[in-house]
């Protein structure tokens, strides 16, 4: 790179966190994985040899074909098809999509609940800390699986009730860690300056402690995609999850099961291998981010 | 220690009538049951008589005291599809999951605490990257995946390790259990393994960070200058140190173990109350999702405090007062 490149992007260029991005083999994959599987999620429809949703273009005819590289396998279904004659390959492509936007979207929404909680607990202390903190203690004193089942089982299926159960469990972490940072910031003499000034109260949290604790943000936040990801997908293996109209790859997984039995391994095992290499590469980044951006996670 | 109990004790009470009053908030927005007992054209005189029979016509809060009052006395209501008392269905269900529970506790601590050791002792190695890229792997692995995987290998493909259920059961004290026969051995293996393998990843982490801090430390270094061999140094007293954090996780894990005993029973078919949950949450059957949730609640308390426990035992400093 040439030292004379200005901007900002010259700065990230020469900052030392591309420096060790470079030097690191672990988030060079991690990245390349988590490009690809999102570019295979949004170019997929374009390629895939069918759409896995309508009925109509589906065969009987083609079920039960194993992958190509196996006897009977045909070129046309490179990965096999199920038992409906769906094209695995096709069927992955579309499940990555439910997944994708299940984990990127409940971790929003998670996220933006417990900054804020978060930032609230921090800053105002007393009875609105107590109260917020208590609820999480309570929350986290049980395994985040079993609350989102059981919320699961109360909402119904559906991709939005997942979301919001995934928001549920999900805030606690984002409330605790933010609060934690707000408290050390909140002692600053910035803080103090810009109090002393009369800013209100609402602006000098969005503008001078949220950028502070940001960086935290950013490494809960790729860990929380994949592990939402998971959850989601245990949630829809348990029949708890997505509706079987809108199948994520763990409700490929459900559908796959049934026939495991009968030798048809494809149709259950890869859907879930994919859901592991995007959780692996979404952790491997995480991992990286953890070590350069907050030190005190390890 | 006698003060510490009883604060406990205290506590536990407290954290049961949290819970108690989601439980029946819970239950009571999930599903109306009266539809799960009268057939289909039953008529506004048989609705009303279920209705009553249930208690369903009185106040929420009377409703709640009955539940509270009924609970305490370790009723939770007859299910309505087994007819048989929630709580005793649960409890006779409780040892299978145990087992699992136990077996994948130990089979991750005997592999996630010498490797995170290791690992951490070693941090540049090719062995310790390796154990690294694996934990990661582990992490980033759904359970229920790791099940399937196993059966088709292992069962299927091999042929050597039965698919599912309990296999022969045994008694050990009186305790009906699989673990006291081969035949249940050979059941259990791959269902513990399913649940053990996140968390021999979580465990390694845990201890891997935990033995590099203690490596820096003086007390290591004069350990090793005054010819203590390398082997007593790292588990005598780097590990001892880095204990306490790991004991916590084993309090925690073991909570979200029987979280997830939900999904490696289904998968393995295991008669345990994972299992049980799953089919009543299917059937909206109430009485066993209260009794359930109750009595984890009262065994993550339990645990915790046989964790608070352990530490005295473990680091003579720390004073429960």
């Amino acid at each position: 790179m040439s030292e004379k490149t200005a901007g900002r992007w010259g700065l990230f260029l020469r900052s030392e966190i591309f420096h060790n991005y470079r030097r690191s083999p672990s988030a060079i994959a991690g990245s390349i994985m988590v490009v690809l599987v999102l570019l295979v999620a949004l170019l997929g429809p374009i390629w895939t040899v069918q759409n896995p949703y309508d009925i109509a273009s589906l065969e009987l005819g083609d079920a039960y074909k194993p992958p190509v590289w196996l006897e009977g396998g045909e070129a046309k279904f490179f990965l096999g098809t199920d038992q409906q004659g769906r094209d695995m390959v096709s069927a992955i492509v579309y499940g990555s999509r439910v997944s994708l936007f299940i984990g990127i979207a409940g971790t929003i929404m998670a996220s933006v609940i417990g900054i804020a909680l978060g930032l609230m607990a921090g800053y105002f202390g007393g009875k609105v800390d107590g109260i917020i903190m208590r609820i999480a203690d309570i929350q986290l004193s049980f395994p985040t699986m079993l609350i989102a089942l059981l919320l699961m089982s109360v909402l119904g299926k559906g991709v939005f009730n997942i979301l919001l159960s995934l928001t549920l469990v999900g805030w606690v972490r984002y409330a605790r860690t933010v609060r934690g940072e707000t408290l050390s910031v909140k002692k600053s003499e910035y803080i103090e300056a810009a109090k002393v000034i009369g800013l209100p109260d609402l602006r000098i949290l969005v503008r001078h402690v949220l950028p502070n604790v940001f960086a935290s943000i950013i490494v809960l936040s790729t860990i929380q995609v994949g592990s939402f990801i998971l959850t989601e997908a245990s949630l829809s293996f348990l029949g708890m999850g997505v509706p079987l109209t809108r199948p994520s790859l763990g409700m490929l997984c459900n559908n796959g099961f049934t026939v495991l039995y009968s030798g048809l391994w494809w149709v259950s095992i890869l859907p879930g291998l994919y859901i592991m290499v995007i959780v692996f590469g979404i952790n491997l980044l995480g991992d990286f981010l953890r070590d350069e951006l907050n030190p005190k996670l390890k | 220690m006698f003060r510490f109990i009883v604060k406990r004790l205290i506590q536990l009470v407290l954290v049961l009538f949290v819970v108690s009053l989601i439980v029946f908030v819970f239950t009571s927005v999930m599903g109306n049951p009266v539809y799960l007992m009268v057939r289909e054209n039953a008529t506004e005189a048989e609705i009303q008589a279920v209705v009553q029979y249930l208690g369903l016509d009185k106040p929420l809060p009377v409703q709640y005291g009955i539940f509270l009052k009924n609970a305490l006395h370790g009723n939770f209501g007859k299910s309505y599809m087994y007819h048989l008392p929630a709580l005793g269905l649960i409890m006779e269900r409780f040892p299978a999951t145990l087992e699992i529970v136990v077996v994948a506790l130990l089979l991750s601590a005997s592999l996630g605490i010498p490797l995170g050791v290791l690992s951490g002792a070693y941090p540049k190695s090719k062995f310790s990257q390796g154990v690294m890229a694996f934990s990661i792997a582990g992490i980033s692995m759904p359970s229920f995946w790791i099940g399937m995987v196993m059966i088709f290998f292992f069962s299927l493909y091999l042929g050597v390790l039965p698919v599912s259920g309990r296999g022969d059961v045994g008694t050990i004290l009186g305790i009906n259990t699989s673990l006291a026969t081969v035949n249940g051995w050979q059941h259990i293996i791959l269902p513990s393994i399913t649940l053990a393998l996140g968390n021999v990843a979580t465990i390694i982490r845990l201890t891997r960070s935990g033995m590099q801090e203690n490596m820096r430390q003086d007390y290591v270094r004069f350990a090793r200058a005054k010819g203590v061999p390398r082997r007593k140094v790292l588990f005598g007293h780097a590990l001892k140190n880095t204990l306490i954090p790991v004991v916590t996780i084993f309090g925690l894990q073991m909570g979200s173990l029987i979280a997830f005993t939900t999904i490696t029973e289904t998968i393995f078919a295991w008669p345990g109350m994972g299992k049980l949950l799953i089919d009543a949450i299917n059937i909206a059957a109430r009485p066993i999702i209260a009794a359930y949730i109750l009595f984890v609640a009262v065994m993550f308390v339990f645990i915790n405090f046989i964790v608070d426990i352990l530490y005295v035992f473990i680091d003579p400093r720390i004073d429960l007062q």
